[in-house]
């Protein structure tokens, strides 16, 4: 066992894993906006709104993201308007962006399948009782659907989030050097694919776990209430002796 | 009306270049697709059966392996998984033809690519299977188990008759959905030198010039491909099911 190569490769790949979870946080952070506003449409009860959202769920859920991402970095600048644009041009002319706006965009598609049903899922019972209380709409968004929309929301985001940092190794295929990126620079310097893609692997692999790990925590301190209450302790406890 | 005729202008260059023999490449690139999907799918389904019998098992060391199993294969990219098939492959591949002397000291051996992107995509796939088996099985009522067992039956004769067809009938839904993932992940198998409908939109984006175009006809080809088998899929489910129908 060559060590020292393990650990220089392991250093190497670490040293990209910044510019890994700088596309995963701004696809994630973006991808979260776009699918609020595509609930939001969804939800909104109009039917150019509800057509709209289906259709984008529908391309976005249905053709791979490579596609999606080829077609961003390379199909749209042909058209002369996006090369002319002060605003389009320098987003689409960057690979870095251009990853980050093909995983926003693919995102929001899942995300937004997942907010719509979490929001159906609201028991209406507490949606009546709110509205018995008097609750204008916005309150009783703010302090029944929401918090208990989110709840319900979470598992499903976290497996999502979790396919997200999967795609962040899409990057590298349009030049990025992230941690897939520097995996396959450094395997093909030294053509051992083995070593090198394992230690890329473990350390994709702790990051997910971590990322599991964290959203169970989330979910487990959000759900106090169906906990099922500690136990007594059965312990009849000594008398003190007070004498 | 300038727009229109530009549309117009557009629209004949798409024909001319599909006519001009991309079309048909893209054709073939679909059996490829298509091909690799299926295969990917058989090759995960068998792994899959496995993983899950072994996630379900009385040993703690099956029920260990069978969950590394999937917590890798599940949290890995896929990008990382078809690379390490590939070049792993071909890294083991000369080793064993240098060692043995039938290829020369500086020569390689690449892993045939159709054949390593198919394991590598089907491991992935096999990894989701898993869990939709072992979901389906534990979807069975256990009183059939049990009743199976009270019949006298024994552990061959339960899986085929009591456990197989029903968690057959369970794992449809399931399985399309791994079955469209699985369309997708092998876009990624590009990478190695498959021939299928991504790297062919790819060559001819290259070739041509014609990125927006090729890559559109591309995506839309992946969405014919991923909602034509949602019919399938569907029709499956009610003939898998139909003795839990109503009649009408």
């Amino acid at each position: 066992m060559d060590y020292n190569f393990y650990l220089s490769t392991m250093w190497s790949v670490l040293k990209a894993l910044p510019l890994t979870l700088e596309i995963w946080f701004f696809g994630i952070a973006f991808g979260l906006i776009i699918a609020t506003g595509l609930t939001w449409l969804r939800a909104s009860g109009y039917r150019l709104g509800e057509y709209v959202t289906r259709a984008y769920v529908f391309v976005f859920r249905g053709s791979p993201l490579l596609v999606q991402l080829y077609l961003i970095y390379f199909g749209l600048s042909q058209f002369d308007f996006v090369r002319h644009s002060p605003i389009l041009w320098p987003i689409l002319r960057d690979p870095m962006y251009c990853t980050i706006v093909a995983m926003a965009l693919n995102t929001a598609a899942y995300e937004s399948e997942i907010f719509r049903g979490a929001l159906r899922a609201v028991p209406v019972g507490q949606i009546e009782a709110a509205k018995a209380f008097g609750m204008s709409a916005f309150t009783r968004f703010r302090l029944v659907t929401l918090p208990i929309a989110l709840r319900l929301a979470l598992p499903a985001y976290s497996t999502e989030i979790i396919l997200m940092t999967k795609a962040t190794a899409l990057a590298s295929v349009v030049t990025i050097m992230e941690m897939m990126g520097t995996a396959q620079k450094i395997q093909h310097d030294t053509f051992r694919p083995i070593e090198v893609l394992t230690c890329a692997g473990v350390i994709y692999l702790l990051l997910n776990l971590s990322i599991a790990r964290l959203f169970a925590w989330v979910e487990y301190r959000l759900s106090p209430h169906l906990r099922p209450a500690p136990e007594q302790s059965q312990q009849i406890k000594p008398i003190p002796e007070v004498l | 009306m300038e727009f229109l005729s530009n549309l117009q202008e557009q629209l004949s260059t798409a024909y001319e270049l599909l006519a001009a023999g991309w079309g048909v490449q893209l054709l073939w690139g679909i059996g490829w697709t298509l091909a690799v999907t299926t295969v990917s799918m058989a090759i995960g389904a068998l792994l899959g059966s496995l993983v899950a019998a072994a996630k379900l098992s009385h040993h703690a060391g099956l029920r260990f392996l069978g969950e590394s199993y999937t917590t890798v294969f599940r949290g890995e990219p896929e990008l990382l998984v078809i690379y390490l098939f590939y070049y792993g492959g071909t890294q083991i591949l000369t080793g064993v033809a240098r060692s043995t002397g039938s290829i020369g000291s500086t020569d390689i051996l690449n892993m045939p690519s159709f054949l390593g992107g198919v394991l590598a995509v089907g491991i992935i796939s096999g990894a989701y299977q898993a869990e939709v088996f072992r979901g389906s099985f534990l979807a069975i009522h256990r009183g059939e188990l049990e009743a199976a067992r009270a019949y006298g039956m024994s552990a061959w004769l339960r899986f085929r008759l009591v456990i197989m067809p029903q968690v057959l009938r369970l794992a449809v839904p399931g399985l399309g959905n791994v079955w469209q993932l699985t369309i997708k992940d092998s876009a990624l198998i590009s990478v190695t030198g498959v021939a299928e409908l991504m790297l062919t939109a790819n060559k001819a984006a290259r070739s041509t010039h014609h990125s927006l175009l090729f890559y559109t006809v591309a995506g839309i080809l992946y969405l014919v491909m991923t909602s034509i088998s949602t019919p399938i899929f569907d029709k499956a489910e009610r003939y898998t099911s139909r003795s839990f129908l109503r009649p009408k």
